[in-house]
């Protein structure tokens, strides 16, 4: 390509970029504000907000409800997920790929859709505002992509290798815990990360089948975000724009390193 | 496992055995006894039953008819994990997460060998592949041929009684091969394991074996030595996949033990005679024929068929000779060195002995390209 | 055994073979009942919600099509379904002209700069999607950064939240890195030898650009567009904080409809359009996906 349509795509390329993370950016100045407004510019600054989430039961405890929601949901949906992905991948190849269109609908299904009918189900159940709730409908929300991640990493795992062991004289079981899935965990772990994620972004759902007594974060946020201006929503933002900065970047580096070996 | 204590090799007995997948029949009713200590060959093109053979032996696959016995006990039904057998892969199967260290001692530590038992032998399994100094390397970290080693050092390092191989060397080039094959034989001759080896390389089958089992559409066509398997082929496939060869077709005369066949206008006469109903072929190694200028005296006994050079290759040893004869077949013809020299477009004469000649049933299958 | 049973020769047995017990029968098989769990997860949180909202849509409040009746012929409703088309429309079309650009130049670039450029894509799409839309409640509200660096230079505010073009801007933010990865992961499968080959062949290089990368790289241009299109139908959150009552999209009637009316039948009759919306287009695209030109990969 001539050098001309280089600088062109590079100047799009920067516009992209800059469309992509720059108006995230700004909830970090918003997060320093000293007036209790999300009114552009922020005035003064003070950390006051930073210390109200670390100190407010409001968002306190919805952290805290995320996190062992989200934590419960990668546990679970990474078993169940894996074994769907063993199910799949073994499978002949019609019946896995029907079983993995099923299993992935999930992602498709419209999210308002999804909440009315699980909010339908757990009124009837009692179900809405309970942890069990959230973990049912977060697992089944994060089973695809844990499916995804395994189902990725069992395809470049060599299936000879357990027959090789298998005439080593391993079982079954032992060719699994000692073959199989050590060459499988990355995607084991990237598919538990996801479903953490899933878990702890999750919102539609959310909105749903909370109640007074069990708010997730983002829910928090949400309705902080639509009943009054308080810098404290910007300053979570940063927190959680940082912390997924990390992990990306961790991830990145980890990714690199793996290559280089 | 080392020379001092050799391991008795185990016997393998299989009778009758076929194996289907639905309607396809990969294995038809094989019958196949192979010595304790023996080194066995299973060769035949691709699809010819030769690894279900192998699989079915291994406990990778159940037979669907038929017996199975190793070491005299039959093993129906018996998980591959537990029939103590050392196979080596064509793809080496290498655990790519472990090293050669861990990788060799895997199959102990599953028997419960431990500490410097284990360490021990892991040791010597590796300096027979002399592969000693690599253990702590980790798979990827070595060359197609070094893998191969390391994995023969694992199949073997639990002494099992047998050992497969399927196509170990399918993946190395061919210098590699050769002296790869030369360490094989050293190691079978060392240990006293019974080996059975597939492979569908016919050059690489003589370099190895005791005996060979020549495969051919789910069956054995034939069992023998090398030499049993060249000099006397029991069909046209066996004649035409070990060696080189040149078949002749043609009208036949029978009369008394001898036959008699006309190839484009030419007869040629052959011992022996063909059971009645079937359609005989000649069959005719390439070092058995001289090429002789027209018009050269005839030898007693002697058949001798004209045609055109059509191509000559300098061996360096030798010259070989592709003639193209009247009714259109090529003949292979073989010349040490200092035999008259041929150029294309000469008209020669193709001549062998009676006694040379290998007559057999014809038999369409035996055409399929063989590579 | 080896996987592919050299024994296997007739291309059409290796198929039965696939399927036969010889592949399963000797390695720790992963029989199709251990996804079990998942369907029953499935089935329970999935399957059942979907139906009960399918039934209510015919029998809330009397059995009969009513609802859907009632929907399609409020001018009202026609209208939101129409703009919820459009929206997803205008977003999958702007997010293919940022992300095509952007995901081939991540297949040019060295490996600092990829690296740079995946970061971007990421850090977004791990996000929490409610964080990023709060960013673009800031940026776009009448008192927000857009509006003061306008007022900065002298120019009368603009209105931009809960306006339409303001709720595309933010979905077109939100869902970029759906239409980025999967062309990218495409496009880094395209052998890129194969540009210099037409052009030693006589092709211009834009020629060569347009007729031998373009169709290679479709399959990830139809799957990405197909992703945000089916995001874009269904998405609420960033809608509902950036749009208004003249932007309203399908998913806020439906919350509305349920939430705020308890009118479930009504409300159900919505989300099922919604839902056989997008798998009808699912159905179509969904061949358009499939890598077509494998012959032509290679391992990156």
């Amino acid at each position: 390509m001539p050098s001309f349509s280089r600088i062109v795509l590079g100047l799009f390329c920067l516009l992209v970029a800059i469309l992509l993370l720059a108006p995230t950016l700004v909830v970090i100045p918003m997060s320093f504000n000293g007036n209790k407004s999300l009114a552009f510019p922020p005035v003064g600054f003070s950390w006051q907000w930073y210390a109200n989430f670390f100190s407010s039961p409001d968002w306190t405890t919805s952290f805290s409800n995320s996190l062992i929601v989200a934590l419960i949901v990668a546990v679970v949906a990474t078993v169940i997920g894996t074994l769907a992905a063993f199910g799949v991948s073994r499978a002949a190849a019609r019946t896995g790929g029907l079983l993995r269109a099923l299993l992935i609908t999930p992602m498709v299904v419209p999210g308002v859709v999804l909440a009315i009918g699980i909010y339908a189900v757990y009124l009837d159940t009692h179900l809405v505002g309970t942890v069990t709730g959230f973990v049912l409908a977060h697992t089944m929300l994060a089973i695809p992509f844990v499916l995804i991640a395994v189902q990725a990493s069992l395809e470049v795992f060599d299936r000879r290798l357990e027959t090789a062991a298998s005439s080593l004289g391993a079982g079954r079981l032992t060719v699994f815990r000692t073959v199989t899935l050590p060459l499988i965990l990355p995607g084991v772990l990237s598919g538990a990360l996801f479903a953490f994620i899933t878990s702890f972004d999750e919102i539609i759902v959310a909105l749903f089948i909370t109640s007074p007594y069990l708010k997730t974060l983002p829910v928090q946020i949400y309705s902080s975000i639509t009943r009054d201006a308080d810098p404290t929503v910007a300053a979570v933002g940063t927190l959680l724009f940082l912390a997924t900065s990390l992990i990306i970047i961790a991830g990145l580096l980890l990714g690199m390193r793996r290559e280089r070996t | 496992m080392h020379a001092s204590q050799p391991s008795t090799g185990a016997a393998i007995e299989i009778r009758k055995a076929s194996k289907r997948y639905g309607a396809f029949t990969a294995l038809n009713d094989i019958d196949l006894d192979i010595r304790p200590g023996e080194f066995m060959t299973l060769l035949g093109p691709s699809g010819s039953g030769k690894t279900t053979t192998l699989n079915l032996i291994a406990g990778f696959t159940d037979i669907t008819s038929g017996t199975l016995e190793i070491g005299g006990k039959s093993v129906t039904g018996l998980p591959s994990h537990k029939r103590n057998i050392g196979v080596v892969f064509q793809h080496y199967a290498l655990f790519p997460h472990m090293t050669v260290g861990k990788n060799v001692a895997y199959p102990l530590a599953l028997r419960g060998i431990k500490g410097d038992e284990r360490a021990k032998r892991v040791r010597r399994a590796l300096d027979m592949v002399k592969m000693a100094d690599f253990a702590h390397r980790y798979p990827s970290e070595l060359s197609g041929g070094q893998q191969q080693r390391v994995a023969l050092a694992r199949a073997l390092v639990f002494d099992p009684p047998l050992l497969l191989m399927d196509e170990p060397l399918g993946a190395l080039d061919k210098k590699l091969r050769e002296w790869l094959q030369l360490e094989i034989k050293r190691i079978h001759r060392e240990l006293g394991t019974t080996f059975v080896y597939v492979t569908h390389d016919q050059e690489e089958a003589l370099v190895l074996s005791d005996r060979i089992a020549v495969f051919n559409g789910g069956r054995i066509e034939q069992i023998g030595t090398g030499r049993e398997l060249y000099d006397t082929p029991a069909t046209l496939f066996v004649g035409r996949f070990i060696g080189e060869s040149t078949v002749l077709r043609g009208s036949a005369e029978v009369s008394g033990d001898e036959t008699a066949m006309v190839i484009g206008g030419q007869r040629v006469f052959a011992h022996g005679r063909l059971a009645d109903g079937a359609r005989p072929v000649i069959l005719l190694r390439p070092e058995r024929v001289a090429l002789k200028r027209v018009g050269a005296d005839v030898v007693a006994g002697e058949n001798r068929l004209t045609g055109t050079i059509a191509e000559a290759i300098y061996l360096g040893s030798g010259s070989k000779y592709e003639v193209r004869l009247s009714d259109g077949t090529t003949a292979v013809a073989r010349s040490p060195l200092g035999a008259a020299d041929f150029v294309i477009g000469d008209t020669v004469d193709v001549t062998f002995l009676r006694s040379d000649l290998i007559l057999l049933p014809d038999d369409a299958s035996a055409d399929v390209t063989l590579t | 055994m080896t996987a592919t049973p050299d024994d296997g020769a007739p291309n059409a047995a290796a198929t039965d073979l696939a399927q036969s017990p010889f592949l399963s029968r000797f390695r720790p098989r992963g029989p199709v009942w251990l996804a079990t769990p998942a369907l029953f997860v499935l089935l329970l949180v999935l399957a059942y919600p979907l139906g009960i909202v399918l039934w209510r849509s015919f029998s809330d409040p009397a059995i009969g099509i009513d609802n859907y009746v009632w929907f399609f012929q409020s001018a009202v409703n026609r209208a939101v379904l129409q703009r919820t088309f459009v929206v997803a429309a205008w977003v999958t079309l702007a997010c293919l002209i940022c992300a095509y650009p952007y995901a081939y130049a991540m297949t040019i670039v060295g490996r600092n700069m990829r690296l740079a450029l995946i970061l971007c894509v990421l850090v977004p799409f791990w996000l929490s999607g409610v964080v990023r839309t709060l960013a673009w409640v800031i940026l776009l509200q009448d008192s927000g950064v857009i509006n003061s660096m306008l007022r900065g230079i002298g120019l009368p505010p603009v209105k931009l939240i809960r306006t339409l073009p303001g709720v595309v801007i933010g979905m077109t933010q939100v869902l970029l890195p759906f239409m980025i990865l999967p062309i990218y992961s495409v496009m880094k499968g395209i052998d890129t030898r194969l540009l210099p080959a037409a052009r030693s062949l006589g092709a211009q290089p834009w020629k060569a650009f347009l007729q031998i990368y373009v169709p290679l790289s479709l399959p990830g241009v139809y799957a990405g567009a197909i992703i945000v299109f089916i995001l874009s139908l269904g998405f609420y959150i960033t809608p509902a904080l950036l749009g208004g009552p003249r932007s309203i999209l399908l998913s806020s009637l439906v919350q509305n409809q349920v939430l705020s009316l308890l009118n479930w039948g009504r409300g159900g009759a919505m989300g099922v359009v919604l839902l056989v919306a997008t798998f009808l287009l699912l159905a179509i695209a969904a061949p358009l996906m499939r890598q077509k030109h494998t012959a032509s990969r290679r391992e990156v």
